[in-house]
């Protein structure tokens, strides 16, 4: 027996070996892929490989922090410039977009929905990866010491990235959207079809649980639906990229991710959320037009001009703010300016008018935008000229409904 | 005296030190958790970690040694993702023992040599892991023979350019 036991040594070590582990696999699958339970020899593996990642990522950024911030200025002062007119195009279109989501609000609060809000989150940088195809996860530079939990969101501004799998005291693990095991619940955004969120062996996202009889486009927004309990409802999730005919009557949906989830380096945790009641407190409006006026100090304070007709205010076309301060329009009104602003949008803005009356009108601005048409003095009927004719309302950039174009 | 790890007793076995033994496997796992993070396609084409494996098998030629090293290698490795622990770590162990053994037996130091063991090994070591994650734990995994072609000569590539960095290291027992 000793004989054998010496001349097969290696393959009995061989057998042993892969027989233990094989045990040990099966322990972990009994326990359905509880990852808790081999959590001590993990924490082993990812404390001896992350600080190293840590310190490398250091000096990563380091140098290139050094070298972006100190040496290499070329063209700074132009992107400044840049940027500075992309906030002001900014600031005005989140006025608009304010008002969208006053309506939003109010109807909500109507219907007694409960808001989500993301209250809290925590930035982090992205450290490093499990090295595996199969096994398609990130490792972030913030834990348990940062608040880190697991199943907290993590998002960047483009979209959701995954989940927090595994915290450890200073480093995470986060499962990608693209992993087979994940899941999200989702919804498409014009047809409002639920389905959920999957990745497949290969890499790709695909959208299961949409009935084949559904119609689904491709390029279609597909959202969170907030139905898995860790993503908050309405975050981008990708676009459709092809629709085909799947298994057991349902289709098979890909989906391109919203996020570029090879090449991550920041993202951000959600680390709490607020669940209330909707509410329909007013905030304070502020018209774009009010924006444009401390923007736009040279725009001249025009006097009344007169108009041709009420159809020479096309949808759209916003008043102009007066330098300093907006004074209401004189009798007989103003439609046109001589010297129209382009809006951000690419409306025009003309004329001026109250603040005033913008807040007694809660319509959004989504007006098609037309050029105004030139008035044109001697056709002018002065018995068709009036304050009735031209409601303040319809040039207030902030409240211009489609339906009140003439055309 | 160095601490050292070496088979003994047979021709041209080669020993490494305790700091190479443990620094290279770890560069390696390093390196393979940390490049995809700039190359994503690293981690799908190629596996450091198992041209380490099958190096130090075939320099050291004994094949307890070689299935240890397998083993400890990954199961590391299997450690840094979520998968349940143990599909790299039976996978290289066997590629360990077979590298080690098949080292007595060939020369293994001409590179073409190399190059053709290091795609069989490749091919040897995904046959395992695939049969071990479908068949064990039931991970869906698809086999593509032109991408399994491509990593496999990807990793033969390298794998000869990285062993002969490696031979630097190692010492005649």
């Amino acid at each position: 027996m000793e004989s054998v036991l010496g001349r097969y040594r290696n393959l009995v070590i061989l057998v042993g070996v892969l027989f233990l582990q094989m045990l040990g696999l099966a322990v972990q699958v009994k326990r359905s892929n509880d990852t808790e339970h081999t959590r001590l020899i993990r924490v082993w593996a990812v404390d001896v490989i992350t600080p190293f990642e840590r310190v490398l990522i250091w000096a990563q950024n380091g140098t290139g922090n050094l070298w972006h911030s100190y040496l290499y200025l070329r063209g700074v002062r132009a992107e400044n410039r840049q940027l500075k007119d992309q906030i002001e195009q900014l600031r005005l279109e989140q006025v608009r977009l304010n008002e969208d989501a006053v309506q939003a609000h109010r109807l909500q609060a109507v219907l007694a929905f409960k808001e989500q809000y993301i209250s809290r989150t925590v930035a982090a940088q992205v450290i490093g990866s499990s090295g595996s195809d199969s096994s398609r996860l990130l490792y972030i530079d913030k834990g348990e010491d940062q608040g880190l939990k697991r199943d907290m969101a993590v998002i960047t501004a483009d979209g959701i990235v995954g989940k927090v799998l595994q915290v450890f005291p200073s480093v995470s693990q986060v499962l990608l959207i693209n992993d087979q095991s994940s899941g999200v619940g989702t919804i498409l955004e014009k047809s409002r079809l639920q389905g959920f969120l999957k990745g497949t062996a290969t890499g790709e996202v695909v959208l299961e649980g949409v009935m084949s009889d559904e119609q689904v486009t491709t390029g279609e927004r597909v959202l969170t639906s907030g139905g898995d309990q860790i993503f908050p409802k309405g975050l981008p999730v990708g676009t459709v990229t092809n629709v085909g005919t799947g298994k057991d009557l349902f289709l098979n949906i890909q989906i391109k991710p919203a996020v570029n989830l090879g090449k991550l380096e920041e993202v951000l945790v959600v680390v709490e959320r607020q669940e209330r009641q909707a509410q329909t407190a007013d905030v304070g409006r502020v018209r774009a037009a009010d924006i444009l006026a401390q923007r736009l100090p040279s725009v001249p304070d025009k006097p009344a001009t007169v108009t041709n007709s009420p159809t020479t205010v096309p949808a759209g076309t916003v008043a102009a703010p007066k330098a300093a301060s907006p004074k209401p329009a004189p009798a007989g009104g103003e439609a046109v300016a001589k010297q129209p602003v382009k809006s951000p949008s690419g409306g025009v803005v003309a004329g001026s008018k109250p603040p005033s009356t913008a807040a007694t009108q809660p319509k959004p601005a989504t007006a098609p935008v037309e050029p105004p048409v030139k008035a044109d003095p001697p056709k002018v009927d002065p018995a068709k000229v009036g304050p009735a004719k031209v409601d303040p309302a319809k040039v207030d950039p902030a409240t211009t409904d489609p339906q009140d174009s003439p055309h | 005296m160095p601490i050292t790890y070496t088979s003994g007793g047979q021709v041209e076995v080669y020993r490494f030190s305790l700091p190479v033994t443990v620094g290279v496997p770890l560069l390696a796992l390093f390196l393979q958790a940390f490049l995809p993070r700039r190359f994503p396609g690293f981690a799908v084409y190629l596996d450091l970690p198992l041209l380490v494996t099958i190096y130090f098998a075939m320099a050291r030629r004994n094949p307890i040694s070689g299935l240890f090293t397998g083993a400890v290698i990954g199961l590391l490795q299997d450690m840094l993702g979520h998968n349940p622990i143990g599909i790299y770590g039976i996978a290289k162990t066997m590629v360990g023992y077979l590298a080690s053994s098949l080292g007595v037996k060939l020369d293994v130091e001409n590179a073409g040599a190399r190059f053709l063991l290091t795609l069989g090994f490749y091919f040897i070591h995904s046959a395992v892991w695939f049969t071990v994650a479908r068949g064990m734990v039931s991970l869906t995994q698809n086999w593509s023979w032109s991408r399994g072609l491509l990593a496999g000569l990807a990793n033969a590539f390298l794998g000869v350019i990285l062993y002969f960095f490696l031979d630097k290291f190692k010492q005649r027992a």
